[in-house]
């Protein structure tokens, strides 16, 4: 924390117009083009005004975290980015083989619908809103495969298998159904059905929020080797500060449907500029 | 061969509810050569380990210029793009404290080998690497496979020089590292240090026991309290003073 490291800090402080950072300079050193751009996102409900010029920016294989109280509209944007919901206004390319580079705000509800199933995962806090709950586990993630055509049983077996196995799921419960399963195998079903067809982006809301801490642990593990191994884009909206820490490579801070400040997630944390992301970080202990 | 170049650099500390600015340190200049060591001195609460954190972009300088020559080039890591700070992390710069964030259910072999993993080595290569550098930093081979979220201390400081240590790195920044180490793990970072010099890593300490890397330096750098700052320390100083000197 910046004050800490100053301990004289407070005595030597000086009443004087805050002085804010260098202003940074467009990427030089990346060598991948951004695989995520969403510019100029607007979104309102009658008189609340949900989403406010938000610019998003992901280049491939990093994770970037997205913190705010509730009411941010953090998970407003995360509903977007899925293609569930439309802007009033607003521009998303995603940067990847096989998807046009059109728009994806402005295509019909079929071709939409299509780039959502093979191309962006999605975990929710509330496994519910992801699974079919009567439903066996492998159906479910066996359902995403179902719908781009796959028919052969064998293959779809094998395909949700891999799928549970890669998010450490013990297999022998794989024909559960999900009401019968923990909170911590609901969210890593929920996350087997997510990457079944490889996505290039995988969106996680507050994925390990109702979980108790050492289950919330194995899971953020699960996450890490997933990214390490198969490289995915990750978004994660997050309330916990700590669950950011641990996978975030990247922070964006929302307000108000706004974005605050954008950061490496260490500087966010430690060196907050925006007045509300110190009251944020110091709201924690 | 140049590898970084530091002018006017500052760093200031905006307290939004307070209203206030922090001054942290005002017009720093000095350059670092490849394989050079720069020990970073002053009294406590005069910026070292700032300067570090600013350097490493943990911290947003305020003012100047780290221009740093990246294997792609010449770049202000004062300005240069948060992805392309986190590029420099992954590859070409490190940070060494002397704390350790273990993660429950995560073993001291994992815990090292991860930063290998992440650059994309082979599990068996870099568990291999992993193993040999504990083994440098004397932690016991029972221990490998256990958690270090239930070691001592001493143990935990090991598993974080090996992790902090294991990638290849041109520019260190060394944040306290020797600060409460037994002396065979502190010789064991000073040789670990002395090798990596000599194969070409520059080096920024800011150390309470300079004499553990005293063959190491070859430039200091004093920081000051700047001008019209209070003569006596606060008490958060005095204690800390208290601790280094214990």
């Amino acid at each position: 924390m910046p004050v800490s490291s100053s301990p004289n800090g407070a005595a030597r402080a000086q009443a004087v117009q805050p002085d804010m950072g260098i202003a940074l300079q467009a990427p030089r050193l990346m060598p991948h083009a951004p695989i995520l751009q969403v510019t100029g996102v607007e979104k309102s409900y009658g008189r609340i005004r949900a989403l406010n010029a938000v610019d998003v920016i992901v280049y491939p294989g990093e994770i970037l975290g997205i913190v705010g109280e509730s009411g941010s509209g953090k998970s407003t944007l995360l509903r977007m980015l899925n293609l569930e919901e439309l802007p009033d206004r607003g521009d998303y390319r995603l940067n990847v083989p096989g998807v046009r580079s059109d728009n994806l705000f402005e295509l019909d509800r079929l071709p939409r619908r299509d780039i959502q199933i093979r191309h962006i995962g999605i975990v929710y806090q509330h496994p519910h809103l992801g699974l079919r709950m009567r439903n066996t586990s492998s159906g479910n993630v066996a359902e995403r495969l179902i719908m781009t055509g796959e028919r052969n049983f064998a293959r779809l077996r094998a395909a949700a298998s891999g799928a549970l196995a890669a998010s450490e799921f013990p297999l022998a419960r794989m024909d559960d159904l999900p009401v019968r399963l923990s909170g911590g195998m609901q969210q890593r079903v929920q996350l087997a059905k997510a990457i079944a067809l490889r996505p290039a982006l995988l969106l996680l809301d507050e994925p390990t929020s109702g979980l108790d801490v050492s289950v919330q642990a194995a899971v953020l593990d699960t996450l890490k080797r997933l990214q390490r191994e198969t490289r995915v884009t990750m978004i994660l909206v997050s309330h916990d500060l700590g669950v950011i820490r641990t996978l975030a490579d990247r922070v964006m801070v929302m307000r108000h449907g706004e974005v605050v400040e954008m950061g490496l997630t260490d500087q966010i944390l430690e060196d907050p500029q925006a007045a509300y992301t110190q009251q944020l970080v110091h709201a924690k202990l | 061969m140049r590898l970084l170049d530091v002018r006017d650099y500052c760093k200031s500390f905006t307290i939004h509810h307070l209203q206030r600015a922090v001054p942290a340190f005002d017009g720093l200049n000095f350059t670092l050569d490849e394989g050079e060591f720069l020990l970073v001195r002053g009294p406590n609460g005069v910026g070292k380990s700032t300067l570090l954190r600013c350097l490493y972009r943990s911290y947003r300088p305020t003012g100047g210029q780290a221009n740093y020559h990246s294997r792609h080039g010449w770049i202000d890591l004062a300005a240069a793009a948060d992805v392309d700070m986190a590029l420099l992390r992954q590859d070409e710069i490190g940070f060494v404290t002397q704390f350790l964030r273990p993660r429950p259910r995560v073993t001291a072999l994992e815990l090292v080998a991860e930063p290998l993993l992440a650059q994309g080595q082979t599990q068996d290569a870099a568990e291999a690497a992993a193993a040999a550098m504990l083994d440098v930093f004397g932690l016991k081979p029972e221990l490998w496979s256990a958690y270090p979220t239930t070691f001592s201390g001493g143990e935990q400081q090991k598993v974080n020089l090996a992790r902090a240590l294991i990638r290849p790195r041109r520019l260190l920044l060394l944040d306290e590292p020797t600060a409460s180490l037994d002396k065979p793990t502190r010789t064991a970072l000073a040789a670990r240090l002395g090798e990596l010099k000599r194969a070409g890593v520059a080096m920024i300490g800011v150390l309470h026991h300079p004499e553990d890397v005293a063959g190491l330096v070859d430039q200091e750098l004093a920081l000051a309290l700047p001008a019209g700052a209070p003569a006596l320390p606060d008490v958060t100083e005095l204690v800390e003073n208290l601790d280094a000197h214990r």
